[in-house]
């Protein structure tokens, strides 16, 4: 008798019952979106605080002070220490290579020129534009062009270990002029703006410059950009006062610190640490905005329980009269709102099912569209959008079935309510 | 008598009323919120990309305490601008070391990243990068320096450390540079507040302001600001969107749902000579005051809901955005009204007889 009871109020008031799975839907589609994209944007948006350049740096640990001056470095190239470009490829082999971005070697070095008419000191700046490296199995690319993607080039990146090379737009040379860098001729390919110290500067291949101060395989020092977590408490303890447990939590969270130190383990005579301007602000800007996306979840969360709550309490106090003839036949209260209730949350599963469908498209899209990659969905998701949408369909009837049923049977059919 | 019908509608069937109303305001009431936030998000967010320092430098030969005092007047409120002069000094025993004037008060405020174990008040000390400290003082509180002849004595206040090219320099204030080092500033390291036309129409100004000059955007935060601002905004405001336009969509069904209910009083109307019209109008009018009554509810709501936001996430009041209220209450009424209006066209077709036997 129950089941054919809820089966054929769901025959004959198909219209309402649709308005009802269509609020119930739209309700569950809001939550789920909203989970699915606040869930994932600290993580997109990680990726788009990279767009800020290099937050960790690595120097050799016997360097001696740099001297720099309006740009220009006035330590002598032979002076202070330098680590071993071979070590660079073990930076992907830290605990966590899978965050880091990238990676670019400096090399300074002072080379006489002829440009503007006669021979000039001009800095030299040697790196990776957009080198290939392999680790293990792996290939990867990295250079200047993923650590510093501020920097504009009019013409053509030169090709890693190669004899092209950019020159700084305040240099004076132009796109197809010749420099002769030693016993080497450059061809200028490119003309760089950057905003920077390398406007003045002559941007060569790393192998270029280890050839100009005739130290192959030196290195000065290595910008990475790497996805970090927020610092707290917690990371901004000294590892050295740790022990255990504790260690190893701090070694596993990917902190700007933790990743430091992972680097000099990887690269030997080193020593790494943030680059505060840019690891420390990351943070701030990071945790305000998925704030802000919390909080508009929440949001979502509150208006659609309220939705949906209105939109059920709407279509059971509609059907006042068939409560009031279930009454007056005899039926108890508990049967009356055991119907109810089994009607309520048949429509909060179908709903739920059709609300998460569409919800999941919908975050899809607007990762797609915003960040040019998917949402990872969490399977966890399902069931909490299912449980959220009988839970809010359930009790915004709640409210509803206890006061039709509480109603008097003979003054409801009269009309009187 | 049109208004008598009206109010004693919306009186007699108290609870249906107040549900009624109580659904509208929450969906404008989100509304609200919403654009509220959105509107003020932009401004906020702009604001805490200011922690990352100037955006803005200006350099020349032989820039003065004049040219700063330009530069305050153009940024007043909405920036902070820092002056540099830098000289290469030599200690006794010839180990040369790039030594910075600035005002710590203005750097304090500028370079909110600096990690400083502490400031230096006293004239003669001065702030040393972590690297200077190890290479320069070594284990000793005061050095000599000499440039151009002249002699200084530093003691160290405070170790600095940042990262970058200031942990290899020292610090000290200008009122102990200038009689020593005798140079202009080296530049002036401005923060400008706003948007990102905001930061362009200063940078103009200032050029202006200062023709002898040379004043450029810090283009690694530039960009990267407004590169990851419209990816959080563009987030948000699909999000916005959704929101909106389900709240809206679950309203006009509430409604629909709502009015359908009411069939019965309409076949009386129909039946005691009311023309279609009159109906009409009297359904209108009813969702109309509804609707605007529980939009003005719904904004009131919304406000304070999106100050709330603002409060717990940017600590920072966000204002009530009065353009968002013609927006919010128009669209409401529209809702109602249309949600009034449609079961309208189903019911016209229908006798008043059949719907009072109850069909």
């Amino acid at each position: 008798m129950f089941p054919r009871l809820v089966f054929e109020s769901f025959r004959r008031q198909r219209r309402r019952k649709t308005l009802a799975v269509v609020a119930v839907t739209l309700g569950m589609a809001v939550v789920t979106a909203m989970l699915a994209v606040s869930t994932d944007i600290g993580d997109k948006m990680n990726r788009e605080l990279r767009s800020y350049g290099a937050n960790l740096v690595v120097y050799p640990q016997e360097d001696t002070l740099d001297v720099k001056i309006g740009g220009v470095d006035l330590k002598p190239a032979s002076d202070g220490a330098y680590l071993n470009e071979a070590d660079l490829k073990k930076i992907k082999g830290i605990f966590w290579a899978h965050n880091i971005v990238g990676f670019a070697p400096m090399l300074r070095a002072q080379a006489q020129i002829f440009r503007n008419g006669r021979r000039e000191d001009t800095q030299i700046v040697g790196t990776y534009f957009a080198k290939s490296m392999t680790y293990g199995k792996e290939s990867y690319t990295t250079g200047v062009r993923t650590t510093h993607p501020w920097w504009k080039v009019s013409g053509a990146w030169p090709h890693d270990d190669s004899d092209e090379a950019l020159a700084g737009d305040k240099v004076g040379l132009h796109t197809g002029d010749t420099v002769k860098l030693g016993d080497r001729t450059m061809k200028i390919v490119g003309v760089l703006t950057s905003g920077g110290e390398e406007d003045n500067a002559l941007v060569v291949p790393l192998i270029r410059a280890q050839e100009l101060i005739g130290r192959p395989g030196a290195v000065r020092r290595v910008l990475v950009s790497a996805l970090t977590k927020p610092e707290d408490d917690f990371g901004r303890r000294d590892p050295k006062t740790m022990s255990g447990a504790t260690y190893d939590r701090w070694y596993c969270s990917p902190y700007a610190n933790s990743i430091a130190l992972q680097l000099t383990e990887a690269i030997p005579n080193s020593r790494a640490e943030q680059i505060r301007q840019v690891a420390q602000n990351e943070g701030t800007v990071l945790s305000r905005i998925t704030g802000l996306m919390l909080l508009v979840s929440l949001a979502a969360l509150l208006a659609s329980i309220l939705a949906v709550s209105s939109a059920m309490a709407t279509a059971i106090l509609e059907r006042r009269r068939e409560i009031g003839v279930m009454k007056a036949l005899g039926a108890s209260k508990g049967a009356v709102v055991a119907i109810f209730a089994a009607e309520a949350a048949l429509l909060a599963l179908l709903g739920g099912m059709l609300g998460y469908a569409l919800g999941a498209l919908l975050a899809q899209q607007v990762a797609r569209t915003i960040f040019g990659s998917s949402i990872a969905t969490q399977p966890v998701l399902f069931p909490i959008v299912m449980a959220l949408a009988v839970a809010v369909t359930c009790l915004g009837s709640a409210g509803a079935i206890r006061r039709a049923t509480r109603m008097e049977p003979a003054i409801v059919l009269r009309g009187d309510v | 008598m049109f208004l008598h019908l009206v109010l004693r509608s919306a009186l007699v069937k108290r609870g249906r009323t107040v549900t009624t109303l109580l659904a509208i305001a929450v969906a404008s009431g989100v509304a609200t919120a919403m654009l509220t936030l959105y509107a003020g998000v932009d401004a906020k967010l702009h604001s805490e990309f200011r922690a990352y320092g100037a955006n803005v430098v200006i350099t020349g030969k032989g820039l003065g305490q004049q040219d700063l005092a330009t530069v305050d007047r153009l940024v007043a409120n909405s920036g902070t601008a820092a002056p540099f002069a830098y000289i290469v000094a030599k200690t006794d025993s010839g180990a040369p070391v790039v030594v910075a004037g600035t005002d710590f008060a203005r750097v304090q405020k500028l370079d909110r990243w600096w990690s400083v174990t502490q400031w230096p008040v006293r004239p003669g000390e001065a702030l040393v990068g972590a690297r200077a400290m190890t290479a320069i003082f070594g284990d000793n509180k005061t050095v000599t320096l000499n440039y151009a002849g002249r002699k200084f004595n530093l003691t160290a206040a405070g170790i600095l450390k940042t990262g970058g090219d200031e942990d290899s320099r020292i610090y000290i204030a200008l009122g102990d540079f200038n009689p020593w080092a005798q140079v202009p500033l080296s530049s002036i390291e401005v923060s400008v507040g706003g948007s990102a036309a905001d930061v362009d129409a200063t940078l103009h100004q200032l050029a202006t302001a200062l023709p002898q000059a040379q004043v450029d955007p810090v283009r690694q935060l530039v960009e990267a600001e407004g590169r990851v601002l419209t990816k959080a905004e563009a987030a948000l405001l699909a999000s916005v969107l959704i929101i909106l336009v389900t709240s809206f969509m679950c309203l006009f069904a509430t409604l629909t749902a709502s009015v359908l209910e009411r069939r019965k009083d309409f076949a009386v109307m129909k039946a005691l000579g009311g023309s279609q019209g009159a109906v009409n109008r009297l359904f209108a009018a009813e969702a109309g005051a509804l609707g605007l009554l529980g939009s003005l509810i719904g904004y009131a709501l919304g406000t304070g809901a999106a100050a709330l936001v603002g409060r717990a996430n940017f600590h920072a009041t966000i204002t009530p955005e009065w353009s968002a209220f013609p927006v919010v209450v128009v669209a409401t009424v529209m809702v109602a009204l249309f949600a009034a209006m449609l079961p309208m066209t189903f019911l016209r077709q229908v006798e008043p007889a059949s719907m009072l036997r109850g069909e």
